[in-house]
């Protein structure tokens, strides 16, 4: 038997595997097998539903466009682009508690930050703070790269160029009087950008570093003076500059500004009327975009979105008559270890 | 030169093109750089794959160059020991015995005095008898020790080709005189020396240049019909990408135009200055090709490479398709066309050593006009043929139906010895399978019991021709009985060898194809030997045995002792004493011939040469000029062997010319096919017996259709006295041949025509090719599948018909057509006539549900006429209606021309299969060529894409490993496409929100390795392991292949299906992420990393949802494939803070995890996307299933119930295994039919006088039950 086995050299292994015999699964689809997958993902899904459904119908948004398109608006004297430093102001009222923490948005449309050549013009380099790169940015940054008299420009680029400049200013009208509603601008950018993707260069004042540099053409103040009530807030960790750099997926789109939380307003704010001061720069016309102010709460599931508390419902009833279709199948259909 | 390949496909040029692309600065998408790192790691695979086979071959390469060989130096005056790689043009090489060649050279020397070199070219071809090979004549002094020095002449010869079998060349002598020279005196490279000392000769070829290399061109490339469809769909892909890049352009251009004034995130160039809408929507265009690039599936094209190597690694260890035999596995020649075999709608298949054995048996024969049927050699066969088909049961059980033969044995004849007969049996068949590599030995074929009667007459005749030789008449007439057994010995090209003398195997050459016994030859030599001695003795014992049983112990006597008792001539009782003392005899010098074994080209030879031994007529050598036959009286005859005229396809017979060592007579015997000699036949054995000539030709006609209808293979045998003058003037004419350069075969042919006139008919015999094992069942089964069979044989008619029924091939409730005509007129009515038949036939009500039961039998004059071009649409319009097809006498060429016409004009999958060179051309012309390894050489093997060891693995090999193949390769294309289709319309979704700027939501990196890593190894796992049935219900209902024939599931429309399911998933996964993120503070890649983990999911989901079982390896594979997508993203989106600008995936994957609202999205959008196809499933499972889904629930069942369902199915279909009874009869079609069941002996003037012959054998049609 020894020697014949020595013969057989060729004979293929005998196994499982290479015999293609592995004990295998074989799943049926057929109408019997399914119906309870469908009446149990069914149900959940109702179920995940009315939860979504309740949770998006809780939330408070109050939206505000000051665009300015039609004369008849507070800041339609503003949206000429040739006025300057232009301020305006958008009286509204609420009418019950907008509770807290409140979320103050701006917000555009049809402005498409998501455009291949805008969102590839940046220099990730510089704006993690090496000097070499602010000597001479990167070449994705042209025409944004250096000014007309070559000098280079700090933070390159047309995201960085093209920074939302309007600011906010609320006010509560209290018996004709205006009260500040604190905005608490800490935090609203990513952590991990604040503090890992977007570094200032180690140089103490951080004016020194922009020597030799100049501002985006567009910037009306260097970037170390974004935020002269912060040190700390200037240079290319400005939690405004992080927002508008992490650039919209679609171009209708919402940045958060600032958020409530603080003083009296920490639970919310109280119903009445409310006044917002505006300091119009951006101009918007020439894309016919939109401005506007949104405020909101959150939950878990963020900001409101009927839609997928509906998607889920929807979906969930469809399982549900699904599966009863099925039933009705399988009672006509039923197959072979039946018959 | 690998890449060189890589270059040469279209796809890579594509891929270049795009890569090219995208260093374009003002359209690139990407960074160029990133852009090409899917090209790369495709070529890269593809690259490695290539590296690792020419790896393989380098190995064995440099093995092969470091084989030692002696070649003459000048300097040393000697041989001495090189390399292989040294040898070079103009050297002398010596040969030892058992070497192997190391290149092609011309034989100048050779130890043997006669200057014959036998050679094995089993490396070239895998024929395993000996061959001669002669040293050119002429050139050198022929004397003891060879000098090189001696030879000074100039070799001419032809340039390199590649034709084994020719060869031409002349010395050119210092005295200006010219020596020709051929094949014959040609060592090929890569044969082996055998039972010669040693050889001298002078390379003429070398390396690359030489016969064995230059047919050794690799494997070839056939695309199969699979890609072939796939390449158009591909077509359609660049369509649709034309039509979405168009898209793109355009949305581009006109959202440019829409913008009032400059926007700020419109981005001018460098320079301040912005391109016209115009032109920007023209550089977008290219864009959205780089973007949209994956739509063209280039992966794929690698992905089905890799998938069939995983495929045909399954295959090649079938351990059902192994052959223990000859130990060999089934071998996959062609790589790419694996799922062919699950599409084949016809099958063309040789008869010898096909469907039969290739294993001759001789049975029968008829001398003179009297028939020997034989009949204790049938019992023997049988006998044996049941031992056999035991032994592989139980060993020790002795095997039953012999017991009672043997039980009029003496006492001594004991238990023991029977059990030693047996253990012998046994031994015989391992030795016979070790020594699988040496021709024909097995006991089967090389024993033959004589016929009781036949015997006594030659002995009679023997003494009478004695008497008369030893009186002073020398007798103008030998016996004719004599005659027939000469000519059966020495009518052949068959070499002597002596058993004892085993050829040493080499192993090692790399080019072997045929497997090669591991062992150590030499060590087991003794042994072999050992068994050898047992075979014989043990049959020594048998016949003794068989024929004590006999009513009358006249012949009772060893076969092998026959010598010693004609030396008694006449005295039976001698006769007797001398069988009794048989033993003791054994070593006397008759008994040497026992040793000898044969080596013959073909089987046919072996056996008839076996059977002429069994009456006493042993061929003792053989060499170019001599022959040299022990006649059963002891006296060893040596005929002068004037000239051999070898055996061609035209002539289909050969000849050989001697001269009687007693009468000095030229004599020509002859052999070959009926009808190659009956036409031949001319002045009669002796004038006076005209009459008796013509009747013994009828006689043996006769007994010649007996043996066809038997399926036996029919010889006739012939013998012609030439005389002295006529010889002279054919010498002349013959040399005249020999020595023309032009047109040289023709000549020599002609020459041979010339000799061969006027035959005297000897007898003729009959040589059983036995089916092999499970034909029926397989061809049955191959029916069932819906495959149509076809025969092509160059046997006559009756044989091949017979075999057709032994096979099932042709059913006895069948309606046969036999179409047989010989003018073009009666054909083509013929062909009218049955095809409206035919059609009537299946127009008739009663057969609508049956598969028509309809069989062809066509003779190869017919279909040459059938084929030409303007009968062939009705030929093939009928050969459509019928459900085999069995042709005849037909030629190598036509078995081509019949595929291909049956190819080309009803456009299916075909497939050959064959074993022989004559079937190389129909391999070749078939879309899967098929080559049985088996005793007819290797040609068929080198020519085809697979190669069996048997005709039943084809079985297997079609219902399930094609099926399997095919519907696996076919599912992982669709598959493919589906998943690049849904996968980059999420891309193209997003340009409608980005301004159609090229702008990707997922970084690009990830959208690599989506493609390269997280969704790669499930398809191609798919493609290799999925198995939507088992092998035992699919080998079970074979009626399942048919889901594989005609269009298949690869359906034009399931593209498509599959492409509109691919879009509406893309939709609901782009857009039910959009709309639950529309208006929030969304970032670009945190929108796009939900979608593609959604659409991982469910691209994975789908996946799963088309597996048909699943294994560990399934379930891994996915989850690994998951787990890796999380790894790598998280990995990469925890390291890559400014790896890759200006995509910025840092922490994206990580903030998004933990969003409550990521789960929810994923949830329900693979659930949406996912509903439809899920729910046609089950839908379309419940409502309709097809069988496939039908067979899938009876693979659940347990064995047991599984095999009644399998039966009763089958009768349900009308498959054939349970058939119903007669129901009815449908009146008899139009034409007179013999209503008797066939085989009705056709008579002799059926096959000679008539015109035509249009009958329809049978029609009792047989109608199924419908359950």
């Amino acid at each position: 038997m020894v020697k014949e086995e020595q013969e057989l050299a060729n004979r293929p292994d005998n196994t499982a595997f290479t015999q293609q015999r592995l004990p295998a699964w074989q799943p049926m689809l057929s109408a019997g097998i399914v119906i309870p997958g469908f009446v149990i993902i069914g149900l959940a899904f109702i179920g995940i539903g009315v939860a979504l459904f309740v949770t998006s119908h809780s939330i408070q948004v109050l939206e505000l466009d000051y665009t300015g398109v039609e004369n008849t608006e507070p800041c339609y004297r503003c949206s000429d682009p040739s006025s300057k430093n232009c301020v305006c102001t958008l009286e509204f009222s609420i009418d019950s508690l907008f509770e807290g923490p409140v979320f103050f948005y701006y917000g555009l449309t049809n402005y498409f930050q998501n455009y291949r050549k805008y969102g590839a013009s940046r220099d990730d380099n510089q704006l993690s703070g090496d000097l070499d790169y602010f000597k001479s940015p990167g070449n994705d940054c042209a025409p944004y790269q250096y000014n007309s008299n070559n000098k280079p420009i700090v933070p390159c680029g047309a995201i960085a160029n093209s920074m939302f400049n309007d600011t906010f200013k609320l006010y509560q009208i209290i018996r004709g009087s205006k009260k500040l509603v604190p905005f608490d601008g800490k935090g609203i950018a990513w952590w991990t950008d604040y503090n890992i993707k977007y570094r200032n260069p180690s140089v103490t004042p951080l004016k020194n570093a922009f020597n030799d540099t100049v501002k985006p053409l567009f910037w009306s103040k260097p970037a170390y003076e974004l935020d002269p009530t912060d040190p700390a807030n200037n240079g290319f960790i400005n939690q405004d500059f992080l927002v508008w750099m992490r650039r919209a997926a679609l171009p209708d789109f919402r940045k958060l500004y600032r958020r409530i939380t603080e003083g009296d307003y920490a639970k919310g704010l109280p119903a009445g009327n409310y006044s917002l001061e505006i300091a119009y720069n951006y101009p918007v016309m020439s894309f016919d975009g939109r401005k506007k102010v949104v405020l909101s709460n959150v939950s878990w599931m963020g900001g409101k979105n009927e839609f997928l508390g509906i998607a889920y419902l929807v979906i969930g009833s469809l399982c549900v008559v699904m599966s009863i279709v099925m039933l009705i199948v399988y009672a006509k259909f039923k197959f072979p270890e039946e018959d | 030169m690998n890449l060189f390949e890589q270059f040469h496909r279209l796809a890579n040029i594509y891929f270049v093109g795009l890569a090219i692309l995208n260093f374009v600065p003002v359209v690139n998408a990407f960074e160029p750089e990133i852009a090409l790192i899917p090209i790369c790691v495709i070529m890269c695979l593809t690259a490695l794959k290539d590296a690792w086979e020419d790896f393989r071959r380098y190995q064995s390469d440099r093995k092969l160059n470091n084989t030692p060989c002696f070649i003459y130096s000048r300097k040393a005056k000697k041989f001495i020991e090189r390399r292989w790689k040294d040898v070079r043009v103009g050297d002398f090489v010596k040969v030892i015995c058992n070497e192997i060649v190391p290149a092609d050279l011309l034989l100048l020397h050779t130890s043997d005095p006669n200057g014959v070199c036998h050679i094995e070219t089993s490396n070239l071809d895998g024929e395993t008898n000996l061959k001669q090979r002669r040293v050119m004549s002429g050139v050198c002094i022929s004397d003891p020790d060879f000098e090189p020095e001696s030879f000074n002449s100039l070799v001419v010869c032809e340039k390199p080709n590649n034709n084994l079998n020719h060869f031409k060349c002349y010395a050119e002598k210092p005295d200006k005189e010219k020596v020709g020279a051929g094949i014959e005196s040609l060592l090929l490279r890569g044969c082996t020396v055998r039972n010669t000392d040693h050889a001298v000769g002078f390379v003429v070829y070398a390396g690359h240049e030489t016969k064995s290399m230059l047919n050794n061109n690799g494997p070839r490339y056939k695309r199969s019909k699979l890609e072939r469809k796939l390449n158009k769909d591909v077509i359609f892909c660049v369509i649709l990408l034309f039509f979405m890049c168009l898209n793109g352009a355009l949305g581009h251009f006109l959202w440019l135009q829409a913008l009032p004034t400059v926007p700020p995130y419109l981005v001018p160039d460098s320079n301040g200055h912005l391109d016209s809408p115009g032109l920007s929507s023209f550089y977008m265009f290219f864009t959205m090709i780089i973007l949209l690039q994956v739509l063209i599936p280039i992966s794929l094209y690698v992905s089905i490479e890799l998938v069939k190597i995983g495929q045909i690694f399954f295959i090649t260890n079938d351990i059902d398709l192994y052959d223990e035999a000859t130990d060999s596995r089934i071998q996959c020649k062609a790589l790419n066309i694996t799922e062919d075999l699950g599409q084949i709608e016809y099958i063309f298949s040789d008869k010898t050593g096909t469907l039969t054995e290739n294993k001759m048996v001789f049975r029968r024969c008829s001398i003179m006009g009297t028939e020997y049927p034989h009949k204790e050699n049938a019992v023997r066969l049988a006998v044996l043929e049941e031992s056999e088909a035991e032994e592989n049961v139980l060993f020790n059980k002795r095997p039953q139906p012999v017991k009672p033969r043997w039980s009029l044995d003496t006492e001594d004849t004991n238990f023991e010895d029977r059990q030693h007969q047996h253990g012998s049996h046994r031994k015989s068949k391992v030795a016979g399978n070790a020594q699988s590599n040496v021709a024909f030995s097995s006991p089967l074929e090389t024993e033959v019991i004589p016929d009781r009667k036949l015997l006594q007459r030659i002995s009679r005749a023997e003494s009478s021709s004695r008497s008369s030789r030893s009186g002073s008449s020398s007798s103008q007439n030998i016996d004719p009985y004599l005659d027939f057994f000469l000519s059966l010995a020495i009518c052949n090209t068959v070499v002597v060898s002596m058993a004892t003398a085993q050829r040493q195997r080499v192993n090692g050459f790399s080019h072997s194809l045929q497997s090669n016994n591991p062992m150590d030859p030499l060590s087991n030599m003794p042994k072999k030997s050992g068994y050898f001695s047992n075979i014989f003795t043990s049959w020594q014992r048998k016949p003794n045995r068989n024929r004590t049983i006999s009513e009358d112990s006249v012949v009772e006597g060893d076969i092998f002792n026959l010598p010693e008792i004609m030396e008694e001539p006449g005295d039976i009782n001698g006769l007797r004493r001398c069988s009794l003392y048989a033993p003791t005899n054994s070593d006397k010098p008759a008994t040497t011939s026992d040793n000898l074994s044969y080596e013959a080209e073909s089987p046919d030879e072996a056996a008839l040469v076996y059977a002429a031994k069994a009456y006493g007529f042993t061929l003792l050598a053989r060499t170019p000029d001599s022959v040299t036959v022990r006649l059963p009286s002891g006296e060893d005859l040596v005929f002068e062997v004037l000239d051999t005229l070898t055996f061609d396809s035209f002539r289909k017979r050969m000849s050989i010319l001697v001269r009687d060592p007693i009468t000095k007579k030229y004599v020509l015997y002859t052999k070959g096919a009926d009808y190659a000699i009956m036409e031949l036949l001319g002045t009669p054995y002796a004038e006076n017996l005209r009459g008796i000539q013509k009747k013994i030709a009828a006689d043996t006609q006769h007994h010649l259709d007996c043996y066809a209808k038997d399926g036996l293979r029919t010889l006739c045998f012939t013998k012609k006295v030439v005389s002295d003058k006529e010889y002279k003037s054919w010498f002349v004419n013959r040399q005249r041949a020999l020595a023309a350069i032009e047109n040289r075969e023709q000549l020599v042919m002609d020459t041979a025509v010339q000799l061969e006139t006027n035959l005297c008919l000897l007898g003729a015999t009959g040589i059983e090719d036995r089916l092999q094992e499970s034909v029926p069942d397989t061809i049955m089964a191959l029916r069932e599948a819906g495959i149509q069979v076809w025969v092509l044989t160059g046997d006559k008619l009756e044989t091949a018909v017979n075999i057709g029924y032994a096979c099932r091939l042709l059913e006895d409730e069948d309606l046969v057509i036999n179409m047989s005509c010989k003018n073009k007129l009666t054909c083509t009515s013929i062909v009218d006539c049955a095809l409206q038949e035919v059609r009537r036939y299946n127009e008739d009500p009663r057969n609508v549900d049956t598969t028509p039961d309809i069989s062809l039998v066509i003779d190869g004059l017919t279909l040459n006429m059938a084929l030409s071009s303007d009968l062939q649409d009705r030929f093939v319009e009928l050969a459509k209606h019928c459900r085999s097809v069995l042709c005849c006498r037909v030629t190598p060429l036509q078995k081509s021309s019949v595929v291909k016409v049956v190819r080309e004009k009803l456009k299916v999958m075909t497939l050959a299969v064959g074993d022989g060179a004559n079937d190389v051309n129909m391999i070749q012309a078939a879309d899967i060529g098929i080559g049985i390894s088996g005793q007819e050489g290797m040609q068929a093997v080198m020519a085809s894409d697979f190669a069996i060891s048997r005709f039943k693995h084809l079985k297997k090999l079609l219902l399930v490993h094609g099926h399997w193949c095919y519907t696996r390769l076919a599912n992982m294309i669709i598959y493919f496409f589906y998943k690049n289709v849904a996968y980059v319309n999420l891309l193209f979704w997003y340009q409608f929100f980005c301004g159609f700027s090229g702008t990707t939501m997922i970084d690009y990196w990830l959208m690599i390795f989506f493609n390269l890593f997280f969704t790669s190894a499930p398809p191609i796992m798919f493609g290799i392991m999925d198995r939507d049935i088992s092998a035992e219900i699919l080998l079970g209902v074979p009626e399942l292949y048919r889901t594989g024939q005609g269009e298949g599931e690869y359906k034009f429309s399931t593209f498509w299906v599959n492409m509109l399911d691919a879009f509406y998933q893309s939709l609901a996964c782009f857009f039910i992420p959009y709309l639950a993120y529309q208006g929030s503070d969304i970032d670009i890649f945190s929108f796009g990393t939900p979608l593609n983990t959604i659409s991982l999911f469910t691209i994975l989901l789908h996946l799963s949802i088309e597996i048909k079982a699943w294994t560990a390896v399934h379930l891994i594979i996915i989850g690994g494939s998951v787990v890796l997508y999380f790894v790598v993203t998280l990995a990469y989106s925890a390291v890559c803070v400014t790896c890759n600008p200006p995509s910025n995936p840092y922490w994206i994957l990580p903030r998004q995890m933990a969003d409550p609202m990521f789960y929810l999205l994923c949830l329900i959008t693979t659930v949406v996307a996912l509903l439809p196809r899920y729910t046609f499933h089950v839908l379309r499972n419940s409502i309709a299933p097809s069988p496939l889904v039908q067979a899938k629930h009876l693979d659940q069942l347990d064995p047991s119930t599984r095999s009644e369902y399998i039966k009763e199915w089958r009768s349900f279909r009308g498959g054939g295994q349970v058939k119903s009874s007669r129901l009815s009869t449908p009146p008899s079609p139009t034409l007179e039919t013999p209503v008797g069941m066939y085989p009705q002996s056709p008579t002799v003037s059926d096959i000679m006088g008539d015109e035509f012959t249009l009958n329809v054998i049978s029609e009792n049609y047989q109608r199924h039950l419908h359950l």
